[in-house]
């Protein structure tokens, strides 16, 4: 049974949604705003009251261990916004200490508790699990043939009319894979719809994404036959969860960079904290989530050391990470920039990650000593280079990362060389941190 | 995948683009197969990436030998920085301090301590200069020769290299003849104006030979900003150099070059003037000049009066205005400055006669005419000796010693309040000395009690935040309590008056805390 202390990531709520509709909505529902007499137990359920338009609110409640969902809404969709606006609310902030759940939830709450209790619980529970876990599996793969076909079918007539086709077809196959329970391979397709609009090169790009996701369908229908490290990383990459248990690691975490960005529909913001362990020199990349209208929880800034437990999730390269008990009060660290590698280290870092994950986009890397150089001088772009100026990554542009950040590298290197933390992968390098020869200090490029 | 590059020669991903934007329809085999072979490529393609061969190394910025702020100085300065953009002053502020006018005071304080802007900060020290030219100076001297460097590589930033005088540590040693002369004669108009500068700071006839050497060729708008550059540390080295301008091409540099020289009370012009002056006015007459000769009209006397205004009174002003104030002691038969003020003057020139005595006051710097001018603090303005105008009484406190300043403006808060006093405690130095303080911080309560409400003050209530000594802030914390004491239903601008005081007082902490940063660790 999930004790209500132990809260799910935004992410692991979202995965519930019905369908596209449903998630935005209960985004929107996600705010303290329209939620009062909020509350959950120590044995696992959450409950709260929620206006709507109408005088009379809505009771909604959550049996966290099932899960089970009800609520006094009319929707027929199955958990409905209420339901997902108040686990991302619990998600987020919590609801306090655990306490008594209100008599409409309570009776609920007794029934379901009654059922559970029936002697056949346990082997129809396990026997049920399977049972979901083959449908799900079923419907995605129902998802992967449809979008197999789809691609097959621009394929054949060829890609040239993409280039005015907009976003809406894209819109629409993603909504038909979040309905196959597939939020992975939506989120890459949605992303298709913005490919023309990136200027000449489109074509490639374009194309690069199709072998993708058509590399990733082929690996979820093969799914059984992979090892293990690599299936987790498909489920992972298609929107599965995972139920393996990762590795832990314990060590003294420096926090090297931490960075937000925002859903395209403005209505959820992704912090990305980088942390590298000190001993062990293995990196990790933690994901927190804030609901509309609020930061996410974490805040780490950068250049603090923590002792913590970490656990790896299975698969992915390694890369993504849960943060665990901290041990002790986090220290800034004034050791100095890491060690750096050259740039020609870090494509094959990068290189090397992908075999482990060939979806990766980038891998986590020290460069230095470099030398960045405005693009105003080098012609197409921005570049950081060796320190001997022979050979050098081209600085990523656009994804998000503003400009002034680059101007700030440059500020801080007046033309020397620095020590860069950044992002490295096929479409450039991302620089996030920066440290000064002689100086300690890690500085957040903003 | 089985059936890898079927149909597709292995290696080529420009064939594989182009089949998949005509269609394997139009190109042959599947698009399974096609897309096997691009995924293979995509993935080939990028774990075998390689760096790509360096573009120009920019050449590095020049070493800046200034100390970096100590560390909470320079996040208070990112904060103050960050800050700029957002609030604003429109509408009823609260109680929190105004960030936006607590930079200029960070700048100028790191100024004074010789600090260099930490590199970090530096982008945006440089879009604070852009957007606001009151910041620009200080700015750009805290920046430094990072931000010069920078400016060079960010289209955004040009306005750095033209604007305030050349970047520290980039100037050439001014002994070093040939480097002067080389950026001279190729430098940005800038580094032209400071290297004119330094130059003059060491040997001021070789600045005039300098500035001789392409006068000639010069645009007419650079030989008027370089005339105004001698503005600051006139001397009397300059007269030939100024003399020689008087017969320049353009009005404006002839006109400028009068002005300087009548600045000089010994150069020649100011003689030729006191000989005009004198012959004009005495203590028993007035006879404005009759007419305007070759002579005046080359010693910058400008002919043609402005609407209103009849022509010899005009010259007269003129003449008296650039004549040395010296001159005068013997025309009135020794008396001073003062007493020469008090007299009457003969056939209703009382007022030209003494508007043309504040110019030349402020023109000449003369410290005890514009004291005799002002007269005394606690008359009211209208009865000034010298000009009612708050705008000229400025320039004249201007040239007072600080002390005496502060003092004559105390005293005119005094017995005037605040509702004048404005522009001439603009003019005092930041912070306000005791006495000064004093007096407009018991003004502000004075209108407290008469009922006024804060925002008719808030000119003053800004200026106070920006200028009051930190250490005021005990004293002041009395008025914030007393302000809340004010029962329910009685004035209600008490609750604000309570507010504004809050936010001065506080203001006043956050300027103290910022100035005790920005001391350097003993």
């Amino acid at each position: 049974m999930t004790e209500q202390g132990v809260r799910w990531t935004a992410e692991q709520v979202l995965a519930l949604a019905p369908d596209d509709a449903s998630r935005k909505a209960g985004g929107r529902l996600g705010g303290a705003g329209p939620w009062s007499q909020t509350g959950g137990s120590a044995s696992g359920a959450v409950w709260g009251v929620c206006k709507g338009s109408g005088s009379t609110p809505y009771r909604t409640a959550v049996d966290l261990a099932g899960p089970a969902y009800k609520c006094s809404c009319p929707s027929r969709k199955f958990p409905c916004k209420h339901a997902l606006g108040l686990l991302l609310l619990w998600s987020a902030q919590g609801l306090g200490d655990p306490a008594e759940a209100p008599d409409w939830a309570a009776s609920w709450l007794a029934e379901r508790a009654a059922k559970a209790a029936r002697p056949t619980a346990g082997p129809v529970d396990a026997e049920a699990a399977r049972k979901r876990a083959e449908r799900r599996a079923e419907r995605v793969g129902a998802g992967v043939a449809e979008l197999e076909q789809r691609l097959a079918d621009l394929l054949r007539g060829g890609i040239a009319g993409q280039g005015q086709a907009g976003y809406a077809p894209w819109e629409e196959t993603a909504a038909r894979m979040v309905d196959a329970q597939a939020p992975g391979l939506a989120a890459r397709v949605r992303e298709l719809g913005t490919i023309p609009g990136c200027g000449s090169g489109w074509p490639g790009r374009m194309l690069e994404e199709f072998a993708l996701l058509h590399l990733l369908d082929r690996a979820w229908l093969g799914v059984s036959g992979l090892p293990e490290p690599l299936a987790a990383t498909v489920r992972n990459r298609v929107g599965v969860p995972s139920s393996a248990e990762g590795e832990t690691v314990r060590d003294r975490w420096l926090v090297l960079a931490q960075y937000d960005s925002v859903s395209p529909d403005g209505r959820l913001t992704t912090r990305r904290t980088w942390l590298r362990g000190l001993e062990g020199g293995r990196p990790a990349l933690v994901l927190d989530f804030g609901p509309p209208g609020r930061a996410p929880g974490l805040a780490l800034p950068v250049g603090l050391v923590l002792e913590a437990e970490v656990r790896f999730r299975p698969g992915t390269a390694g890369l993504r990470a849960d943060l665990g008990d901290r041990t002790a009060a986090a220290v800034a660290d004034r050791s100095g920039a890491p060690a750096g590698v050259g740039t020609g280290e870090a494509l094959e870092a990068y290189g090397a990650a992908l075999r482990e994950d060939p979806w990766l986009e980038s891998w986590p890397v020290v460069l230095g000593p470099v030398i960045p150089i405005p693009g105003e001088a080098a012609e197409g772009g921005w570049q950081l280079a060796d320190a001997e100026g022979a050979s050098a990554l081209p600085v990523a542009c656009g994804g998000g990362r503003p400009r002034p950040a680059l101007w700030q590298l440059a500020a801080l290197s007046g033309g020397g060389p620095v020590t860069v933390f950044g992002e490295c992968g096929h479409r450039g390098f991302t620089p996030l941190t920066a440290w000064q020869p002689g100086s300690p200090e890690p500085v957040p490029l903003v | 995948m089985g059936e890898t590059g079927e149909g597709y020669a292995d290696g080529d991903w420009e064939a594989l683009v182009t089949a998949a934007l005509l269609g394997t329809e139009r190109r042959g085999g599947t698009p399974r197969a096609l897309l096997d072979a691009a995924a293979v490529q995509t993935l080939r393609r990028r774990a075998g990436l390689r760096p790509a061969p360096a573009a120009r190394l920019p050449d590095p910025a020049p070493r800046d030998p200034r100390p970096a702020p100590p560390e909470a100085a320079r996040r208070r300065l990112a904060h103050l920085l960050a800050g700029r953009t957002s609030g604003g002053g429109a509408g009823r502020r609260g109680a929190a301090p105004d960030l936006t006018e607590l930079l200029p005071q960070w700048l100028a304080a790191a100024g004074r301590h010789g600090y260099r802007a930490p590199s970090a900060l530096v982008p945006a020290l440089l879009d604070a200069a852009r957007a606001r030219t009151d910041l620009r100076a200080q700015a750009l001297a805290l920046a430094g020769a990072r931000g010069l460097w920078l400016a060079r590589l960010n289209p955004e930033w040009r306005f750095a290299l033209r604007g305030a005088a050349g970047g520290a540590g980039e100037l050439p040693d001014p002994a070093d003849a040939e480097a002067v002369t080389r950026l001279w004669e190729e430098g940005l108009f800038a580094e032209r104006v400071a290297l004119l500068g330094a130059v003059r700071a060491r040997d001021a006839a070789a600045a005039t030979r300098l500035l001789a050497s392409t006068w000639a060729t010069e645009r007419a708008e650079d030989r008027l900003m370089f005339l105004d550059s001698l503005r600051a540390g006139l001397s009397m080295a300059d007269e030939p150099f100024l003399e020689a301008a008087l017969g320049d091409r353009s009005r404006n540099v002839r006109a400028t070059a009068a002005e300087l020289l009548s600045a000089l009370p010994q150069s020649a012009l100011a003689g030729r003037m006191a000989e005009r002056a004198l012959a004009c006015v005495g203590p028993d007459a007035v006879r404005p000049p009759a007419e305007c000769d070759a002579g005046m009209l080359r010693d910058g006397v400008v002919k043609r009066p402005p609407a209103g205004r009849g022509e010899r009174a005009w010259w007269l002003g003129q003449v008296v205005d650039a004549a040395p104030l010296s001159c005068w002691r013997e025309r009135f038969g020794g008396l001073e400055p003062a007493e020469i003020v008090a007299l009457p003057v003969a056939d209703g020139w009382a007022e030209e006669i003494h508007a043309a005595w504040c110019r030349a006051a402020v023109r000449q710097g003369d410290a005890q005419w514009s004291k005799a001018l002002l007269g005394a603090a606690s008359a009211p303005p209208a009865a000034g000796p010298g000009t009612a105008s708050l705008a000229e009484r400025a320039k004249l406190l201007e040239t007072l010693p600080e002390g005496e300043r502060a003092q004559w403006v105390a005293e005119f808060v005094r017995a005037h309040g605040l509702s004048e006093a404005f522009q001439l405690l603009g003019v005092c130095r930041v912070p306000w000395a005791g006495a000064l303080g004093r007096a407009v911080v018991d003004a502000l309560d004075a209108a407290r009690a008469a009922g006024g409400y804060p925002w008719s003050f808030s000119g003053v209530m800004g200026l106070a935040e920006r200028c009051l000594d930190p250490a005021e802030a005990g004293r002041l914390e009395g008025l914030t309590a007393g302000a809340a004491d004010v029962p329910e239903g009685g004035s209600g601008a008490s609750a604000y008056w309570a507010e504004a005081f809050q936010r001065l007082v506080a203001t006043l902490r956050v300027r103290a805390d910022m100035l005790a940063e920005l001391t350097p660790p003993s």
